[in-house]
């Protein structure tokens, strides 16, 4: 099995190894100070076990590993810990990181340690632990932690071992230099991973320009019983990668995104078999390795048993530094390693060589050129990626198409900008190209992340909404309950309501004498200083003043045959009267606003005085017909605040005027009755068609106006014409209102006079209130249509009862669902004679009674929520 | 000395893109010297002529272009391209001719679309095209090899082959008018208008075939220029190798068909531009594919296409058609042709791959 294959690509850059390997292995300074990197290896950075100020043995554990990628780190000498702090580290980036200062005292007195005579006894994973807790990682570049690699065993099938002895970088010969003088040790070593890993084939591969190794590990592997083979490849960069030193050995390619153990293999570098071995044998952590310094820039190159934390500028002193001369200084290799600017680097466990290199021996490099595809860079990729591709996926950020190329299988040898003739640093596109991929990840990460908070947030407060609303259903449940409960003592106790439902009224009416109050002010503001007004003008006024009436007559009408069965009747002939006394205050107001116009105002204004007389007649001959007829006797109390607030309204002439319409219309009917008794009735009719006249006329004309302000806004009539418009747009929003309050007041009233005429069905009163009624129901009729007319432009938006009452369905519907769902479940139960049905059959039961309920409440609740919401209802029409 | 800082790697191959291009200059020299050789000095002179229009044009769209002059001079891109357009060219092209095509070739093909590395066609067979469509009577003046004109080494001197290039100056006024005698058609040419004559008869009674050997020699020369080339790693044999045998496959497949009216497989490779655009016209990597495999379709397609349009197509040779349609493609084959990378079960196409 020493057939050799081949990988894709390659270079042969000058290798440059021979300075180095002219003379042995020398032991390295011990440095004044050693400073110790807590990360020297893939995965979680050591922690620190001792304190400034301690003393410190070689070989004694100075930080402990954390977690299973990681590894412990021993103090390479005797000394006292000085500080731990940030010190420079190699690392690329250039950026510090955490160090023990380890001040020697040049003793280099040894912890106490001895080896594993018999590790076979020890068992695999105490053997693997001791390998671990000896500091050791992976030496050959990447610091992975040996420990990790060593329980591949555990759950993969190993077939191979591979020793990675290839050393493919131009100028490092640590290995080399190791194998020559340590052979033996190495395979003892290796001895080792075959009792782990139990592979049953290992193989050395190394180059082929290393034939003083290759002999000294051939005659090594001599005695050895295990099977191993020690296997040149031809030199080539980059057969020193792991992927690319097992296809070269073995043919096969580890799958992208896999691990050598995926094919039964295991690499492990020939500089931590050597360490293994250290450990094992005699209980050395690793605490020095062998690093090679090279480069023009010293004068001796050669390679040095160094312990780690000894700084740069300490070793290339013992080679003779000459720092005048080096322009860059190189930690690993050429091809892969990374300049640093300060030599006071420390040499960490992955520290194989520094090449102090004079500007003749690296020369910085010319601008890059534009890349004409030569394609050479495609020749010797050993990944077989398109790189010029990647290049131009890099340059113009299309990092999809990059990925897309393969570009994280790109192991950044450095082979493509090696012979790149147009100078491009292709892989520093890579490196950035990668970075900015990562980086992107990380922020979808980060998004994603964010958005499923988000929807997880916005399921809580659905969720809290649900509850909600669900309390909310058992409080209209409870609230029903109490409603029906309560309508049957209202029925018991028909009386109280009755003087609720008279309050409310009062209220009611109040509220309506004050809009009706606030549209008469506007008139007379209007009347009053408007001088230049045409009769047209007045008509509207006037007009407006009879719809205010009519409002205010229907709420006091409503009132009227409302309070009528409960309440006094006198109280309503007393507010009759003062009614009366506030028509002729409208009158004098009406005059003094009318004084300096057209004789047809006057005119009108006269007729408006003889209403009021025929008015206060009429209101006369109605008390007296009251007074026949008087009326049942409630045990409510005096509605004081009604004439109060009339009193308070005084001021308001038009309302007066207004109520005084009202007194017309009651009169009217009052003639009714005087008819039916045979008083003055002749003179009454007339003066009644008469007053009717005038009103026909004067509602004519005010509808001509309200059409034409309604549809001529624009129209340059007048000042006075502009601000009747507004004031009619005001009037429409009352209107609306008013008519509501009119409809409910009706209902009432009419459900009332019913009650009324059962109780009385031949009294006179009766019938005038039922005449009442009849014209109210015209009123309303009419005012209806007022508002159905201005209500036009301005379209209803409460819908608010209509949803509360759907919403109550619902929840009943929900109820309803349940209550069924429990059944089915209850029914499978019973099928399977479940020990629960009991319980069950009580929970439903339950849930039947609460379904019920609900559905009880249902209908009662729509109704409540229909009266309560009337005008809401009402104003929907 | 100040450290410095910089990123891997640390070494550097010191072969650049202006040795690349003079290498291959150098490699034009076997084919160059056979065609002064047997063509006379008009070869030559065209191409220090275009040489020196070609670094004018590069000199003054850099500067234009406001880059450093020298810089990109020194890359010898626009020297090399120079040179392939004169060699493309009939040796008696008048001067106005090798400028124009070398304008074309540098201004509008190369710096327009962005300089070296940009040109999405391959500048000097944009330059040729051109010059084939505007000034079709020129660019078919091609002399008869001189070695036919009696026993002695009789070509045209080099003042009068100055005088022809240039127009003016002739020593014998005669040389101008007597043009005619000295130009003829190229092998391909007596193939493709045969007047009905089967390939045998006119191999028998053609004077330009009979002499055909010239050609061969030009064609010898740069078969041994590109060979070089691929031996110094310049470029793969995968594109040149390719289209000779895609070429010498069709041809042979149309010759075994029907002899009479088909030219043989040899004639197809050594005749014409073949050896020139196979080792230094298709192998120019700007408008080329880029991966191994893309190289050969791209290569393959090109030998399909110049047999196609040799054979039925109105120009007797086609190698600029056919590497300019192919220029067109490359993009297009680089999308199909990735190739397997390491660990990969299989290539990666347009729509699969990358994570």
């Amino acid at each position: 099995m020493s057939k050799v294959f081949a990988f894709h690509g390659g270079i042969h850059p000058p290798e440059n190894k021979h300075q180095s390997t002219q003379s042995v292995i020398a032991k390295g300074p011990i440095a004044k100070t050693l400073y110790v990197p807590l990360q020297q290896h893939i995965g979680v950075a050591a922690k620190p076990c001792v304190n400034v100020g301690d003393t410190v043995l070689k070989g004694q554990r100075i930080a402990d590993a954390q977690g299973k990628f990681s590894v412990p780190i021993h103090a390479p000498s005797s000394g006292v810990v000085t500080s731990i702090g940030e010190r420079s580290v190699p690392h690329p980036s250039g950026m510090p990181g955490l160090c023990i200062s380890i001040e020697t005292d040049g003793l280099d007195q040894w912890i106490e340690h001895s080896g594993l005579a018999d590790y076979p006894t020890l068992g695999k994973d105490k053997l693997i632990d001791y390998i671990c807790d000896r500091g050791i990682a992976g030496m050959g570049g990447a610091g992975f932690p040996t420990a990790v690699k060593l329980h591949l065993g555990d759950d993969h099938i190993v077939n191979t071992l591979i020793i990675n002895a290839a050393e493919c970088e131009p100028y490092i010969t640590a290995d080399d230099l190791l194998m020559r003088e340590r052979a033996e040790q190495i395979i003892s070593g290796i001895g080792v991973l075959q009792f782990l890993l139990e592979p049953s084939h290992i193989i050395i591969g190394i180059e082929d320009n290393k034939p003083q190794a290759i002999r000294a590990l051939e005659i090594a592997i001599q005695d050895c019983k295990h099977n191993i083979d020690v296997v040149s490849v031809p030199t080539k960069y980059p057969s020193g990668g792991e992927k690319q030193l097992i296809k070269l050995l073995t043919n096969i390619e580890v799958p992208h995104g896999g691990i050598p153990a995926d094919v039964g293999i295991v690499c492990q570098n020939v500089g931590t078999v050597y360490a293994i071995h250290r450990a094992v044998q005699y209980g050395e952590s690793l605490i020095s390795r062998i690093v090679t310094v090279t480069g023009d820039g010293v004068k001796k190159p050669q390679n040095y048993d160094t312990l780690i934390g000894t700084p740069f500028a300490t070793l290339l002193d013992a080679a003779g530094y000459i720092k005048e001369n080096t322009h860059r200084l190189i930690v690993g290799g050429p091809m892969m390693g990374y300049s640093i600017q300060d030599d006071q680097i420390p040499v960490v466990k992955t520290s194989n060589c520094i090449i102090a290199s004079t500007r003749e021996e690296m020369p910085e490099q010319p601008p890059s050129q534009a890349c004409i595809r030569c394609g050479m860079c495609e020749q010797v990729c050993p990944v077989q990626l398109l790189p010029q591709q990647l290049h131009w996926f890099a340059k113009g950020q299309e990092y999809q198409k990059a990925e897309q190329h393969n570009l994280f299988d790109c192991i950044e040898c450095g082979a493509c900008s090696y012979v790149c003739p147009s100078n491009i640093p292709l892989v520093q596109y890579y490196r950035h190209a990668k970075t900015t991929i990562r980086e992107e990840q990380q922020e979808k990460r980060k998004s994603d992340l964010a958005r499923e908070r988000f929807e997880a947030k916005q399921m809580r407060e659905q969720r809290a909404v649900e509850e909600k609303a669900a309390k909310r259903k058992a409080r209209a449940e409870q609230a029903a309950k109490a409603q029906a409960e309560k309508k049957q003592q209202a029925q018991e106790v028909e009386s109280t309501q009755g003087v609720d439902q008279q309050q409310l009224l009062k209220n009611t009416l109040k509220e309506a004498k004050l809009a009706v109050a606030k549209i008469e002010q506007e008139i007379t503001n209007n009347s009053g200083t408007e001088q230049a007004e045409t009769i047209s003008a007045q008509d509207i006024k006037l007009q407006k003043a009879k719809a205010a009436v009519e409002q205010a007559k229907q709420a006091i009408v409503k009132s009227t045959q409302a309070t009528a069965p409960i309440i006094d009747i006198k109280k309503l002939k007393r507010e009759a009267a003062m009614a009366n006394t506030k028509l002729s205050k409208a009158k004098q107001a009406l005059k003094t606003a009318q004084e300096k116009d057209q004789p047809g105002v006057e005119q009108l204004a006269a007729t408006i005085e003889t209403l009021s007389k025929q008015a206060d007649e009429a209101n006369n001959a109605f008390e007296n017909a009251q007074q026949e007829n008087p009326a049942e006797k409630t045990t409510s109390t005096a509605p004081a605040a009604k004439p109060k607030a009339m009193d308070a309204d005084s001021k308001k002439l038009k309302t007066a005027a207004a109520i005084a319409r009202t007194k017309l219309k009651k009169a009217q009917t009052a003639l009714q009755s005087a008819m039916d008794n045979g008083d003055d009735t002749e003179q009454l009719s007339q003066d009644i068609k008469l007053l009717e006249d005038k009103l026909n006329k004067a509602q004519s004309a005010y509808e001509q106006s309200q059409n034409a302000t309604s549809s001529t806004q624009t129209s340059t009539a007048s000042s006075a014409s502009e601000t009747s418009g507004d004031s009619s747009h005001v009037d429409i929003k009352k209107l609306k209102t008013a008519a509501a309050i009119a409809r409910t007041k009706l209902k009432k009233a009419q459900s009332q006079l019913d009650k009324l005429t059962d109780d009385e069905s031949n009294s006179d009163d009766g019938a005038a209130l039922k005449a009442e009624v009849a014209t109210l129901e015209q009123k309303v009729e009419q005012t209806q249509a007022h508002y159905l007319k201005h209500k036009l432009a301005q379209p209803a938006d409460s819908q608010s009862t209509e949803s509360d009452a759907s919403q109550r369905q619902e929840d009943y519907e929900k109820a309803l669902k349940l209550y069924t769902k429990a059944m089915t479940a209850l029914d499978k139960a019973r099928e399977q004679n479940s020990p629960h049905v009991e319980k069950m059959t009580t929970s439903i039961e339950k849930l039947k009674r609460k379904l019920d309920d609900a559905q009880a409440a249902l209908p009662d609740q729509n109704t409540a929520a229909n009266s309560n919401n009337d005008d809401n209802n009402q104003s929907q029409v | 000395m100040a450290l410095i800082q910089i990123s891997s790697p640390h070494v550097q191959r010191p072969t650049k893109t202006a040795d690349i291009m003079r290498l291959v200059i150098l490699a034009t020299l076997p084919g160059l010297l056979a065609m002064t050789f047997f063509f006379g000095w008009g070869t030559l002179i065209n191409v220090v002529l275009a040489s020196v229009f070609a670094l004018l044009f590069e000199a003054l769209c850099t500067a234009a272009r406001k880059r450093p002059v020298g810089f990109f001079l020194k890359d010898n891109s626009a020297l090399l391209t120079g040179i392939l357009l004169a060699l493309a060219i009939p040796s008696f092209a008048p001067w106005w001719v090798t400028l124009t095509g070398v304008f074309f070739a540098i201004v509008i093909a190369k710096q327009l679309y962005g300089g070296l590395g940009q040109n999405p066609f391959n500048p000097a067979m944009v330059g040729y095209a051109l010059l084939l469509i505007s000034f079709p009577v020129e660019m078919t003046r091609w002399t008869a090899p001189f070695d036919i004109n009696g026993n002695s080494w009789n070509i045209l001197s080099f003042a009068d082959t100055f005088s022809i290039i240039f127009g003016i100056g002739a020593s014998d006024p005669s040389v101008l008018l007597n043009l005619d005698a000295h130009t003829g058609a190229t092998p391909l040419d007596t193939l493709k208008h045969r007047n009905g004559l089967t390939t045998e008869e006119l191999w028998q009674s053609s004077s330009v075939l009979a002499n055909a050997g010239a050609w061969y020699a030009v064609s010898f020369g740069y078969f041994v220029g590109g060979i070089f080339l691929i031996y110094r790693k310049i470029f793969t044999w995968h594109t040149p190798i390719t289209l000779l045998v895609t070429l010498a496959i069709v041809s042979s497949i149309g010759f075994a068909i029907d002899p009479d009216s088909f030219a043989d497989p040899f004639v197809h490779l050594t005749t014409g531009a073949t050896m020139l655009g196979a080792f230094f016209i298709a192998t120019d990597p700007v408008s080329s594919a880029t991966s191994n495999r893309g190289k050969i379709i791209f290569a393959a397609g090109i030998a399909i296409l110049v047999y196609v349009i040799r054979t039925w197509g109105n120009y007797p040779d086609a190698m600029a058609f056919a590497v300019m349609i192919m220029n067109l493609c490359a993009p297009f084959i680089d999308q199909y042709s990735q190739p397997r990378s390491y660990g990969h079960k299989k290539a990666n196409t347009l729509s699969s791959g990358g994570k």
